[in-house]
């Protein structure tokens, strides 16, 4: 349909304007979350606490991974490919890091006796693993999206040039990391 | 030309796809007819599927009315079907429950949304702006297949042992929340969750896709206000879901959380089934009400948007006249969608909630009566002095106008809190929303079908079958709903089982069999119309000219079947919009035609 649509008056790739849309869903969605957290905080029985230090250095970890898709980006840009796929591939590896590290905080919240899930647990921690939880389904959404163009790279059949697809992902990826700062400080603040 | 006769002359079939790419396509049966990416073909899939969930979801109304008609009758057959369901040939109380919550479940959003708006956003929106197919085909394809799986999980509920979800299409909790409080919340519940998650994922894709669409891909001259109002109607349908159903979505997974990991979100320490204390501290199920709600009132405006679309696109043409007041018509459509969002809490004002804010709910509510009012007006001042052609189309938008006034005006009883908290749990508010969403969304869905069923098949339906349809649907519609609002007004409550316990419901005894006898009515006489579809594909008349009905948008100067693509040749370009009938003496110009010197533009 590639040639079809280019013949159409457009203003911006459909696919990127699908992107930038689907986003906009995702934002509902924690925006509903957050605002229950808010609702939630103001009633009898919440625990205040203090997010585990660990959540502050996978923020640091997800903040550099944005900086290398982007550089990813200009040197596909430039034709490098090798330093497009090194950097890409450094991209997706901060990105699984991240989720460990996720994880991790998450059983650092239960050994530190704040009991996310189960008897006794409270609604305060149980919405940092909620949102958090869903936080991490979306970027592992982006790790196997990163996958996928990642090895698209190395395709023996045919060169491709096509930069939508490398731009959509790198977009993705940036909002994926804000919408953590933004739960980070949320958290952070509002606790 | 076809792809051999280009090879016979020596073109390698390489250089064949990459110029001709979008018209032409080794199409096998999966690609044409399971895993298309053709928006026609996804649109009638989109309606296929939506007419069995319709047929499904229509016959368990028919069963429960079975039981609230005659609360006496047995029948054995009952029991040779549904087994202990419906034990010594009488349905129970937890079937009445399932059958209510998957009617509900069903109509409103495997029918109503995905069947209504996944059939005519997916049809409409790329020929009525002139684009070859949506922007993304491949996840207009995506939507559908979600929507399948999503419909087969349903199904599979009905066929669990304990039976499907049973608390209400809406899933309060905490009767949603906890596997002991009922058979119905067992793994039919979760089944119901998982289903209504990738539900939601199909309306989500198919929805960026038709907003996309529609603003980036329309053809030359295409502007905003020269877009039919269907397409409009679509839009704000495509933006209200997607802002809201995310948020329903967040809802469901802190109820799987409540229900699986023993959390807290709306569960606190309640006794259950008389004896067992929860230890869950802290809850509240108002949260989830808010978070459903914030969907849920959006949503039946995705219901019924896009019968606004296509009633007036459909009043238009049959009345050869313009549509009156087109910008109107699209900032009313754009004050209901943006107060969609704020009167969730209109829903919940028997829940305790500040009396304060439900008046400022209240007043937000009862101005969605202004935007709506000014449709209706439009509408009927679009059929005055119109030359009506009366197709079964038009018949059912007129039906449809009918409706909503009907349904529209209780609406503004309800939208009082102090009247809301007499009404709200009876019959009353069943009557309301039946007329109001409901049945009118069926209306203008029936008159979309039989409108562009001869742009989707190349045949006509045969009228008068839809004349039948249309009379006995619209006379059983009021004959069911009407006395209800009786029933309402005097008391009666809505979901029970059995009413025979009340001296004061005994007055109803006839009134409800009537009300049942008018619901298998009905329900025959879409059979009528399901058979009038099938038939009408294969047996139909055919359609011999390009434009039948003599309208003016871009969908009739495509080939009586078009192929992927749409237009063979070039995509046609716009210079006027799409309502000028009967203008300086003529019928209809269409979209396509410049205007001329001495001619004012709308």
């Amino acid at each position: 349909m590639s040639e079809a649509m280019s013949v159409q008056r457009k203003k911006i790739h459909p696919y990127k304007f699908n992107l930038w849309l689907g986003l906009a869903g995702i934002i509902m969605m924690f925006a509903g979350l957050t605002s229950a957290y808010i609702v939630k905080r103001s009633q009898p029985g919440w625990e205040s606490f203090k997010l585990p230090g660990i959540f502050l250095y996978s923020t640091i970890v997800i903040l550099i991974s944005s900086v290398t898709v982007q550089i990813a980006v200009r040197a596909f840009r430039e034709r490098e490919m090798p330093r497009y796929r090194l950097f890409f591939a450094i991209t997706g590896i901060l990105g699984v890091v991240f989720m460990i590290m996720q994880v991790v905080g998450f059983y650092t919240f239960q050994s530190l006796g704040m009991k996310m899930i189960g008897m006794g647990s409270n609604a305060a921690y149980s919405f940092v693993l909620a949102i958090a939880g869903l936080h991490i389904v979306h970027v592992l959404g982006g790790v196997i999206a990163l996958i996928i163009i990642f090895f698209k790279a190395f395709s023996s059949k045919k060169r491709n040039y096509d930069i939508i697809p490398v731009e959509i992902v790198a977009t993705y990826w940036h909002f994926v990391d804000i919408l953590w700062v933004y739960l980070f400080i949320f958290f952070s603040l509002l606790h | 030309m076809s792809n051999e006769i280009v090879i016979q002359h020596g073109v390698s079939e390489q250089e064949v796809h990459e110029h001709h790419e979008a018209h032409h396509h080794h199409e096998t049966f999966i690609t044409k007819y399971v895993f298309s990416q053709d928006h026609k073909m996804i649109a009638k899939q989109f309606l296929i599927t939506g007419m069995i969930w319709a047929i499904i979801g229509g016959l368990m109304s028919v069963l429960f009315r079975l039981q609230l008609g005659y609360p006496d009758l047995q029948l054995p057959w009952l029991e040779d079907i549904f087994g202990h369901w419906a034990k010594d040939g009488k349905i129970t109380p937890e079937f009445y429950y399932a059958l209510g919550t998957m009617h509900g479940t069903i109509l409103i959003f495997f029918v109503l949304t995905a069947g209504l708006t996944g059939t005519f956003a997916n049809f409409l929106i790329p020929f009525q702006v002139g684009a070859r197919d949506m922007a993304s085909p491949f996840l207009n394809m995506l939507s559908y297949w979600f929507f399948v799986v999503a419909s087969v999980i349903l199904m599979s509920s009905l066929f669990v042992q304990t039976g499907p979800a049973a608390g209400g299409w809406t899933v309060y909790p905490p009767l949603s929340a906890l596997g002991d409080a009922s058979q119905g919340s067992k793994i039919g519940m979760d089944l119901w969750l998982v289903s209504l998650a990738l539900f939601v994922v199909s309306s989500l894709l198919g929805g960026l896709n038709y907003i996309s669409t529609i603003l980036n891909m329309r053809t030359k001259g295409m502007t905003m206000t020269r877009m039919p109002l269907t397409v409009w109607a679509l839009l704000f349908t495509a933006i209200l879901g997607l802002l809201s159903f995310p948020v329903l979505f967040s809802g469901f997974i802190l109820l799987l959380f409540d229900r699986h990991l023993g959390t807290s979100f709306y569960l606190s320490d309640i006794v259950i089934s008389g004896t067992k204390i929860l230890p869950n501290e802290g809850g509240s199920p108002i949260l989830y009400q808010h978070l459903f709600w914030f969907l849920g009132h959006p949503e039946v405006y995705i219901i019924i948007l896009p019968t606004f679309g296509l009633v007036s696109e459909v009043m238009s043409i049959n009345a050869r006249k313009p549509i009156f007041g087109y910008m109107a018509m699209i900032a009313s459509m754009f004050a209901i969608a943006l107060l969609a969002f704020l009167v969730w809490a209109h829903h919940m004002f028997v829940t305790g909630l500040n009396p304060f804010l439900g008046s400022v709910f209240v007043l937000l509510t009862l101005l969605i009566a202004v935007p709506s009012a000014i449709k209706v007006f439009n509408w009927l001042t679009t059929l005055w002095r119109g030359s009506i052609r009366f197709t079964p189309g038009m018949l059912f938008s007129i039906g449809f106008v009918s409706m909503f006034i009907s349904g529209g005006l209780t609406g503004i009883f309800l939208g009082n809190s102090t009247l809301d908290l007499h009404l709200h749990d009876t019959y009353f508010v069943i009557a309301h929303f039946h007329i109001v969403m409901g049945v009118s969304a069926f209306m203008g869905m029936f008159a979309g079908v039989y409108h562009w069923f001869p742009k989707m098949y190349g045949r006509y339906m045969n009228n008068t079958l839809g004349y039948i349809h249309f009379w006995v649907t619209l006379v059983c519609a009021y004959v069911i709903f009407w006395p209800m609002h009786y029933e309402g007004f005097a008391g009666m409550p809505r979901r029970y089982y059995d009413y025979a316990g009340w001296e004061s419901f005994k007055q109803f005894v006839e009134l409800n069999r009537v009300i049942s006898f008018a619901a298998i009515l009905s329900f025959l006489v879409q059979l009528l119309f399901v058979f009038n579809f099938f038939y009408s594909i294969f047996k139909g008349r055919k359609v011999t000219s390009k434009n039948p009905w003599g309208a003016n948008t871009l969908e009739w100067t495509t080939p009586i079947r078009p192929g992927h693509g749409n237009w063979p040749g070039e995509i046609p370009e716009v210079h006027r919009w799409a309502y000028d009938y009967g203008k300086d003496g003529r019928d209809f110009v269409p979209q396509t035609e410049p205007v001329g010197k001495d001619e004012t533009s709308h």
